[in-house]
């Protein structure tokens, strides 16, 4: 019975060794297919301070931790009392030197942690300025990303794709007039709560060319989870260019176009937007389509852009995501008398017309 | 002229007070609703707290299936918020709570030498109001949508109007008025406990005599005391907003969302420490039994608890590094947030030094206790992280912090609940549970527990976040959160093996020895179960684990001597024939339960503006109250 127990014990023992094991084996191998989300692989100034600041006492924490773990199962083991056996243990009460020594001993390690914590706190907190910085204002919906870029030169809207230049600072102004949420891309910055009626400013960073991925992190109703954004950071040259893009508006014929033959009998237009410069703008409710069909993902960052995609989205957006009853959402077209031929053709103006080089989809060739 | 015989007998003289008779019986299935008895209201609490924890884990279970793989398909985005936000409601205040409440309930006046609490109808109140505010918000999801705010209901996402549809149905008002609800039964069981500690305790019991357990829960009662009103404030304020087209929250008047975050938070961390000191209490207690050793430190672990206590109320910003309340507030926030590490480290600390050197009985509750210190030692450890600010904003509503308040309160709070079940089952019921299947019940939870949130860890820092029902394929967070969605079910198996251990101890447990673990403390003085007055004599107190002491001392060098059986130490039969005569005990009342009544009918009234409902559920309670005040405490049987 004895040494059935104890088997039992030394094969739970391992079967928790073998648990962890396998964990940190299999943590390793997703890190190794890095995702482009991973706060442990910073691609930017401020996420790198963060690793930085952290990593020194994630190991003092696993060392304090392993110690604990090791004494809990070693006074379990040494002092465990067998079977027959009468021990009468001297009765500590306690003692004073020992108690003092682990009162002031974390008191010191919190003391050392502390001062670098403050002083990145504060680091973090300063909000660069000059003509090298980027500015972009921010506005969360429920639920995706709207960005206006308000520096000189600039001034257009885009959504859920964010083109940065890499090595410079980029301003965030971040507002929302809905719900709370909170703007995170893990690999170059922590995150920030953009909250009706207090504007907040967050600066983003990139080190490398690539794209680094995040979504929407405080919990903000149905599609919190189809939340999501993307930052592209390329060379100065490829982001000049993408700046001409977007600066440049549509045709006034496609314009024309898309008000007298699609807004006209579905009311696109009472939501979005075609024109794209700050002066022009008027409706801001959904994403800015001007040139849609120069992102790669669309919904929240959610669907890659391709025209089946595009379609589906357009004949029953709620069909794709959840969105409930939430006021001024994009309708299900398919129950006011959209067909699936109409929805394909509006979806075709958005890939191919808004795209500034068509060619890029295989669809609009 | 009258006699003294005539006066007593004129006082003695049953007055119909009420259109009712008042309930006698302390027997049979009616009792149960009109029992006072702090020992039956315990039982109550504790298996009404256990069901709703088998709810809450099935409600984990879905989740787990949802996310196991990317694109999840099991549960719709609507039906899966619904459910994380039940999950964590029900877990804090229809799990954690209670029970909670239950060990309190049961053992606080025990160990105090009480023959009950201080107001024993106070405490029926409490547990009928937890049980009804239960139902109440648990009946939304068949009458319009459960609450899908998640349990902290950030406004403006649950004080908007229905009416732009930010959330999909009623929930959140079944939420904000579920929670009043039951916030009235705690305050009201918190009063009743602080009441009881201070003034009820056996002659010679004083303040640092009293049982880490009884402090622990005294400090606990306190916080309960001033956390819940500031809840209650944002959760009016969000139905206000969200009904009568206030404007607390709603910026665009000039409204302002992070003060719900601040009113949330002073409630929300005292909160943490409501639920943790409870877990703290109990394994405090069987450590030293199971060391055959006094507490390392008693005074010490006193103090950290109370200082937690303290420090608990200046921490709640940390909940918002992310919200941009500035460099200044959220620097003082981390520092204070260290500093409250520190009593809890010593805490944990003292609990080593209390096995180290003794004579250590793995039994199954002390496997539990062990469990505890390792786990929630973890979870500590990842807490002390999140007070790194720039850290925690990668941290925060990611899984990191989910895997972190797990430990705390899983491998903390839940472990030290089993461990508390199996040790004191004998007490309650007078049978022992299995030890084969108690160990198997540890073994399989360590088990599952860390296989289900050790990965989180990992899943949050690389990018994975909370309350989120479905992520993209290509993520690579699909293993560990199929691991994870393993593990889950590794719990639950462990959760039936107690439940089968239960059953099988009902069925053919043996019965308890009378004091089966040689325990310290006096609510094992008296028979198992104890009698419904607990003690036919109250107990005169010497020392600190009073029991102990009736049963051994020390020789100079400080080791255990037992001392011969005396008349002190004996604990009395199981069913005394003298059985006394002269014990006035509180009696049974329906008035508690009449009142509790109309609070669920008030807050349909409320839920769906029928005013006529609302009307029947104040006239309801109205009527408890006046029936309650009207009728004397105890009533003399004849």
């Amino acid at each position: 019975m004895l040494d059935r127990m104890q088997r039992l014990r030394r094969g739970a023992i391992t079967a928790v060794g073998t648990a962890a094991a396998v964990v940190v084996l299999a943590s390793c191998g997703s890190a190794a297919s890095h995702n482009r989300q991973d706060a442990l692989h910073p691609e930017g100034p401020a996420a790198h301070k963060i690793l930085n600041l952290m990593t020194p006492f994630f190991w003092v924490a696993v060392v304090i931790g392993a110690g604990v773990l090791f004494m809990t199962i070693f006074v379990a083991v040494r002092f465990r009392e067998r079977p027959g056996e009468d021990r009468n243990p001297v009765q500590t009460h306690g003692n004073v030197v020992l108690e003092v020594s682990w009162t002031i001993i974390p008191f010191l390690i919190l003391a050392v942690m502390a001062v670098p914590t403050v002083a990145t706190i504060f680091n973090l907190a300063k909000i660069p300025k000059g003509p090298n910085v980027i500015h972009v204002d921010v506005a969360a919906r429920q639920w995706f990303w709207q960005y206006e870029y308000t520096d000189k030169g600039t001034g257009f809207y885009t959504a859920n794709e964010m083109h940065i230049p890499v090595n410079r600072p980029v301003v965030l102004s971040l507002t929302s007039n809905n719900v709370d949420h909170s703007f995170w891309v893990p690999e170059l910055a922590g995150k920030k709560d953009v909250i009706p009626g207090h504007p907040n400013t967050l600066t983003i960073e990139a080190s490398k060319v690539g794209t680094y991925t995040g979504q929407c992190a405080e919990y903000c109703g149905l599609s919190h989870a189809n939340m999501r954004l993307r930052v592209i950071a390329e060379s100065e040259s490829d982001y000049d260019a993408w700046v001409a893009q977007q600066k440049t508006p549509l045709s006034d014929a496609k314009v024309a176009q898309f008000t007298n033959t699609i807004s006209s009998k579905w009311g696109c237009l009472s939501c979005h937007s075609v024109t794209n410069l700050d002066k022009t703008v008027t409706a801001t409710i959904g994403p800015n389509l001007t040139h849609v069909g120069d992102r790669e993902a669309f919904a929240g960052d959610i669907y890659p852009m391709t025209l089946d995609n595009l379609t589906k989205w357009v004949y029953d957006a709620p069909g794709q995501k959840p969105a409930g009853p939430l006021k001024g959402w994009m309708p299900n077209f398919s129950k006011t008398g959209m067909t699936m031929t109409q929805a394909q053709q509006i979806a075709r103006f958005l890939l191919c017309d808004t795209a500034t080089d068509p060619n890029s989809h295989p669809e609009c060739r | 002229m009258t006699t003294v015989e005539d006066a007593s007998a004129l006082l003695h003289e049953p007055v119909k007070r009420s259109i009712l008779d008042r309930p006698r019986s302390t027997t049979g299935p009616w009792s149960w609703f009109t029992t006072v008895d702090h020992k039956k209201i315990a039982i109550m609490y504790g298996t009404t707290a256990m069901f709703f924890f088998l709810v809450g884990g099935v409600e984990a279970l879905m989740i787990r299936l949802q996310l196991a793989q990317p694109n999840g398909t099991i549960l719709s985005a609507a039906r899966y918020n619904e459910f994380f936000t039940m999950h964590g409601t029900t877990m804090v205040f229809l799990m954690g709570m209670p029970l909670a409440a239950a060990f309190g309930n049961y053992f606080l006046p025990l160990m105090i030498g009480a023959r009950d609490v201080a107001f024993p109808r106070l405490n029926m109140f409490g547990y009928w109001v937890f049980l009804f505010g239960g139902i109440f918000i648990y009946s939304s999801f068949a009458l319009g949508g459960a609450p899908d705010g998640g349990w902290f209901g950030y406004a403006p996402l649950t004080s908007t109007p229905l009416s732009q549809g930010f959330l999909p149905g009623r929930g959140a008002d079944f939420w904000a008025v579920g929670l009043i609800m039951l916030g009235i039964g705690s305050v009201a069981t918190a009063v009743n406990f602080i009441v009881t500690a201070l003034n009820m305790r056996a002659p010679g019991m004083t303040m640092m005599k009293m049982p880490v357990f009884v402090w622990m829960m005294l400090v606990v009662a306190f916080l309960t005391l001033f956390a819940m009103p500031p809840l209650t404030a944002a959760l009016i304020q969000v139905f206000m907003d969200r009904n009568f087209h206030t404007n607390f929250f709603n910026a665009a008047a000039g409204g302002d969302p992070l003060l719900y975050q601040n009113l949330f938070w002073i409630f929300g961390h005292p909160e943490v420490y409501i639920l943790i000191l409870p877990g703290m209490a109990i394994v405090s207690e069987i450590l030293p039994v199971f060391s055959r050793k006094p507490l390392f430190g008693y005074s010490v672990v006193v103090f950290s608890g109370i200082a937690i206590g303290f420090l608990g109320w200046g921490v709640w910003a940390h909940h918002m590094f992310a919200t941009g309340i500035g460099p200044v507030a959220t620097s003082a926030f981390s520092l204070s947030t260290m500093l409250i590490g520190i009593p809890t480290g010593v805490k944990i600390f003292n609990w080593l030094a209390t096995v180290w050197g003794g004579s250590v009985r793995l039994r199954t509750p002390m496997l539990f206790a062990l469990g505890f210190i390792a786990q929630f030692t973890i979870g500590g450890l990842s807490g002390v992280l999140h007070s790194i600010v720039p850290a925690d904003t990668q941290q925060t509503d990611t899984y990191f912090v989910v895997a972190h308040f797990h430990y705390v309160l899983f491998g903390g709070l839940v472990f030290a609940i089993f461990g508390g079940i199996y040790y004191w089952y004998p007490k309650i019921f007078g049978k022992m549970l299995n030890e084969s299947l108690g160990k198997l019940n540890f073994w399989l939870m360590v088990i599952g527990f860390n296989l289900t949130f050790f990965p989180m860890h990992f899943l949050g820092m690389q990018g994975e976040p909370r309350r989120t029902y479905t992520y993209p394929s290509g993520m690579g967070w699909g293993t560990l959160n199929l691991m994870a969605t393993i593990g889950a079910f590794v719990i639950a198996l462990s959760v039936l093996v107690f439940l089968v251990n239960v059953i099988f101890t009902r069925q053919r447990g043996e019965l308890a020895p009378e004091d089966p673990w040689d325990a310290r403390t006096l609510e094992w003085l008296t028979s198992s179960p104890p009698p419904e007055y607990n003690f036919a004599e109250i107990p005169i107190v010497t020392s600190r684990d009073e029991f102990w002491h009736r049963k051994y001392t020390e020789d100079d060098e400080g080791r255990l001597v037992k001392l011969p059986p005396s008349p002190e130490a004996e604990i009395p039969a199981r069913r005394d024939p003298h059985e006394p005569h002269n014990i006035h005990m509180p009696s049974p009342s329906y008035w508690p339960f009449v009142l509790a009544l109309g609070l669920p009918i008030m807050g349909y009234g409320f839920v769906f503006k029928l005013w006529w409902l609302l009307a029947i559920g104040a006239l309801v309670t109205f009527f408890g109250i006046n029936a309650w005040t009207t009728e004397p405490a105890s009533e003399e049987t004849h």
